[in-house]
């Protein structure tokens, strides 16, 4: 049986790994290579990076970045961040990159995982969503959680699907960085009513969190910053604690 | 010198880091000169295994990987390649290897594409040197090669039982990355490279 993942998840600007609460307060973590292969080493599955420079200058280092991971690392990885349009994954793809995830981008213009997908396969797109429960609806939203989108989070992950997403990274931003834990029911009918595999983004405080919504929630990865850069919890044992409650992990 | 085999199908940079990192030489190419002075051949591929086979034959490259008598290593849609024949847009390929390549029908325990890291058995061969039974490696794809007499290793999805690798003579195929699957994938590779 294909094993749940343990993804590390690093937010990079101007070249340096940087963590903060709701995007404030930037604090710098480290090399983003000297990371990534920290967390490999570690028993990572997978690693996402996320371009938040948000300027031509920024991109331009990513992309060098992208290129320095891809000869480092022998593991698979993601990179997401400002990615609008064939052109921005074709360059970041070229760079070495395995996986791009979409975003505001998709919301705003849903043909552009068909042109992705289309052109690079369905492993190659994941589509994130960040939603929110408004009224007893989970809506997507955009620019880190403050905008509304007119896009219900079940008929949005389906459609995306449909267009040729391979995967699903859903955040709950009412979740997210609150170290509470996952919306565990909310989790499981997403991935019931899916065929391609859900990715459980933000709320991880600490191991039994992630137990839970790789178990009850039927998630098929989680993923978490935080938690890791910090060294609250390291990867091997997180694993290794994974297994004990009978969940399918990759140990080294 | 290795010969990776460049003929448009995919990413084939993460192949060229790998072989790096393994200090290995290599040449990315698609001139059948150069393909037949190399000591050994990789086959990646990435994508459409029809368009994949329709652009290998466009280079003329079809009947050459054939004719090869040095090692070759065929990954993913380069595998699939090597296999008979493919679902995927009912792809007429190389017959390498004596099966078929199918489409995994999704269900609650086994999503498509198969993706994330998965246990291979029964390894079979000098390649799997090293290697414990039940080791992970990555996959990424939603057709697989059929179980058959040239399968030297096996993984589940689902309820599917399908052929991780192949063998036949000089050639072997690997549906997972081993160039993606970190450390294992590093020794499968040093295996075929014989450092």
């Amino acid at each position: 049986m294909v094993a749940k993942r343990i993804i590390p998840c690093l937010d990079v600007k101007n070249g340096q790994v940087v963590k903060g609460i709701n995007f404030e307060g930037l604090r710098e973590v480290g090399d983003p290579v000297e990371m990534g292969a920290k967390y490999s080493a570690e028993g990572a599955d997978e690693l996402v990076y996320l371009d938040i420079s948000a300027s031509a200058e920024g991109r331009r280092t990513f992309t060098e970045i992208v290129n320095r991971i891809a000869r480092r690392i022998n593991i698979p990885f993601t990179v997401g961040g400002g990615i609008s349009t064939l052109a921005d994954a074709d360059r970041l793809l070229g760079a070495g990159a395995d996986k791009i995830s979409v975003n505001s981008a998709a919301i705003a213009r849903p043909e552009l995982i068909n042109e992705i997908a289309g052109h690079y396969g369905n492993q190659f797109v994941v589509c994130a969503i960040d939603a929110k429960c408004i009224d007893g609806k989970w809506v997507a939203t955009t620019h880190g959680g403050t905008r509304l989108t007119d896009r219900e989070l079940f008929s949005w992950a389906h459609e995306a699907q449909e267009r040729g997403a391979g995967e699903i990274l859903f955040t709950s931003m009412d979740h997210d960085g609150t170290k509470a834990g996952y919306p565990c029911g909310l989790y499981a009918r997403l991935c019931d009513s899916l065929s391609i595999p859900v990715i459980a983004s933000g709320g991880a405080g600490n191991i039994g969190h992630i137990v839970e919504v790789l178990s009850a929630g039927k998630a098929d990865a989680a993923l978490a910053a935080s938690i890791f850069h910090y060294g609250e919890i390291g990867i091997q044992e997180l694993k290794e604690e994974l297994r004990r409650n009978n969940i399918n992990v990759r140990l080294l | 010198m290795i010969a990776i085999v460049d003929y448009d199908a995919g990413n084939i940079c993460s192949v060229a880091n790998a072989l790096e990192r393994l200090g290995a030489e290599y040449v990315l190419s698609s001139d059948p000169e150069t393909i037949l002075a190399a000591d050994k051949v990789i086959l990646p591929g990435v994508g459409n295994a029809a368009e994949a086979m329709k652009s290998l034959r466009d280079k003329g490259l079809d009947k050459l990987v054939k004719s090869l008598r040095k090692p070759v290593l065929g990954i993913c849609v380069g595998m699939q390649l090597m296999c008979r024949h493919s679902e995927e847009d009912d792809a007429q390929c190389l017959g390498i290897f004596d099966t078929d390549v199918l489409r995994f029908r999704a269900a609650p325990d086994a999503k498509v594409p198969h993706m994330g890291w998965n246990s291979i058995s029964n390894l079979d061969g000098k390649i799997f040197k090293g290697v414990p039974e039940g080791s992970f490696v990555y996959f990424v794809h939603s057709y697989y090669p059929a179980l058959c007499t040239d399968t030297i290793a096996t993984c589940r999805h689902g309820d599917t039982m399908f052929s991780a690798a192949l063998k036949y003579e000089n050639f072997i195929g690997t549906q997972f990355h081993p160039e993606k699957s970190g450390d294992t994938g590093e020794t499968i590779l040093r295996n075929f490279l014989g450092k």
